[in-house]
């Protein structure tokens, strides 16, 4: 007999479970640091059971690994993967249009969904990473990140990652080929980009609280965030998969349950 | 000859001064070993390269050896800021501190340059961003054949890179396996290769599986026999990874003095040979 989830979902649970929804089944996916780890282990386990995770390193997978992963270079993410090569592999597969979805997070994020991870003023950040090239080359792009009106800017103080730059015709008019960003997942709900002006819309907000409404994610946001007219509460994850997830990071040491 | 103690091997091929590869393996193989050991010999000035510049470059920071780091990517992997290197970039602590900001792509694409004996190649990373326009080593181009926007990155040629393996032969044929990160093109980009191996094997061993010998001896400058020399990194099918090793450093090293007194303990550990 399986525990059936009994505790309502957290906020970051929430995310991994919506980043998850992102993956679709068949495709190649570039698997990030942190919560993505949990995503594609996740969406692995439910609906996207033949999507093959690249990660930065060199690993790529068609099955997730069995245990958490701290760093995707740890011993569990090397066994059982579908190869172990170099970094330049799984970057010439982004570079030539193969990935369907990457996942990034990021300090701030704007209206057009350009990125930054390197500084904020007089504050050193880590740098891009993997994050500029998959922003830069993937079909779709995920990003994470903490929901407040000091990360979720009207202008990010350095492009680490392009998003849509400064609205329409931006990503070819620099040359970029392909991509975009798709989703901006908080831990108050989802942003998505208007097809034509490619600003960001409140197109589902998390019904973690009573008190929670797309008006109280839009004063969370450091611009004017318009609401999409069809947003509604974020679909939340079945008993299941939220079983399923807490036994994926039983220790809660990425959805900070611990 | 080849085969030397680690700490002789250091001494003889890492200048002050020099850009040093200390990370080619991503998180995975990282050379903590002859990081405690150039910081023992009170190495000065050296320019640290990694794409994903992990704990040991933030403890290499720390203890004042470095001018610069060549990096995508700093700071602790599992557990968050790399505290000295945001002291060195934001308050000169302990020293300034030049940082060259690339992409995981552009640095791999730097080094196989360096490799392939290339000026530079090209790439359609980071169009259109800041990390672009403030670099002195990306610049954009067009392609000489269609006309659209590229990025060329610029050759990067260390000179040592400091790579371990799980097994040499004295000559410096080394078998690695597990993700493989900018290694192979790290041996083949610098200037000198100092390899840290977990075993000295026979040379049969190695010619027994060469698909596996990802660096060949002749571009190796010295091997040491560095068994755990990866600790608290993961070395594939030797050991895992020191989780608490990271938390616990994360912890101490969020002031200067916590930092300090973790060096005065990591420092005084013995090797495990």
């Amino acid at each position: 007999m399986k525990a059936r989830a009994k505790r309502a979902p957290t906020a970051r649970e929430l995310m991994v479970a919506t980043a998850a929804r992102e993956i679709r089944d068949g495709e190649l996916v570039f698997v990030g640091m942190r919560l993505p780890l949990l995503a594609f282990m996740l969406a692995q386990a439910t609906h996207a059971q033949s999507a093959v995770g690249l990660y930065e390193n060199g690993v790529i997978r068609a099955r997730a690994a069995r245990s958490l992963l701290y760093t995707m270079s740890d011993p569990a993410n090397i066994e059982g993967a579908t190869r172990t090569g170099e970094m330049l592999e799984v970057m010439g597969l982004l570079q030539s249009g193969r990935v369907g979805l990457g996942f990034v997070g990021a300090a701030e994020v704007d209206r057009f969904g350009n990125l930054n991870t390197t500084r904020v003023e007089s504050a050193r950040l880590p740098g891009s990473g993997g994050a500029c090239d998959i922003a830069s080359m993937s079909a779709r792009l995920a990003v994470l990140l903490k929901h407040t009106r000091r990360r979720l800017v009207e202008k990010v103080h350095y492009v680490t990652s392009p998003g849509y730059g400064d609205g329409p015709d931006w990503r070819e008019g620099v040359g970029l080929v392909r991509g975009g960003p798709s989703a901006v997942i908080t831990d108050l709900g989802v942003l998505r980009f208007d097809p034509e002006t490619k600003e960001a819309a409140l197109a589902s907000f998390h019904p973690l609280t009573a008190e929670s409404s797309p008006e109280r994610v839009v004063a969370e946001t450091g611009w004017a965030l318009r609401i999409h007219p069809d947003c509604g509460p974020t679909e939340l994850p079945s008993a299941d998969e939220l079983d399923l997830l807490r036994s994926l990071d039983p220790e809660g040491f990425w959805l900070g349950t611990s | 000859m080849t085969l030397l103690p680690l700490d002789e091997a250091l001494r003889l091929h890492v200048r002050d001064g020099d850009s040093v590869l200390v990370g080619a393996g991503l998180e995975a193989l990282v050379p903590f070993a002859a990081g405690r050991e150039l910081i023992r010999q009170k190495r000065r000035a050296l320019t640290l390269i990694a794409p994903i510049s992990d704990m040991l470059i933030d403890v290499l920071i720390g203890a004042g050896i470095a001018k610069g780091v060549i990096a995508s990517w700093v700071g602790n992997v599992s557990a968050g800021s790399g505290y000295n290197f945001r002291r060195a970039i934001e308050e000169d602590i302990p020293a300034p501190l030049q940082m060259v900001d690339h992409t995981n792509f552009t640095l791999a694409l730097a080094l196989h340059a360096a490799a392939l004996g290339a000026p530079y190649l090209p790439t359609r990373t980071a169009l259109g961003t800041d990390l672009l326009a403030q670099s002195p080593h990306l610049k954009e181009t067009t392609c000489p054949f269609t006309g659209v926007p590229l990025v060329a990155v610029e050759a990067l040629t260390p000179d040592v890179a400091i790579l371990p393996v799980q097994r040499a032969d004295r000559d410096g044929n080394a078998h690695v396996w597990g993700n493989l990160g900018v290694i192979p093109d790290a041996a083949r980009a610098s200037k000198k290769v100092i390899v840290l191996a977990e075993e000295i094997v026979e040379p049969e061993v190695i010619r027994s599986d060469p698909n596996l010998t990802v660096i060949p001896g002749f571009l190796v400058t010295a091997v040491a026999h560095a068994p755990n020399g990866c600790h608290p990194s993961p070395c594939p099918d030797y050991y895992g990874r020191d989780h608490a090793f990271f938390d616990a450093y994360h912890e101490s090293s969020r002031t200067r003095g916590g930092f300090l007194e973790w060096l005065e303990s990591w420092l005084a550990r013995k090797e495990t040979l």
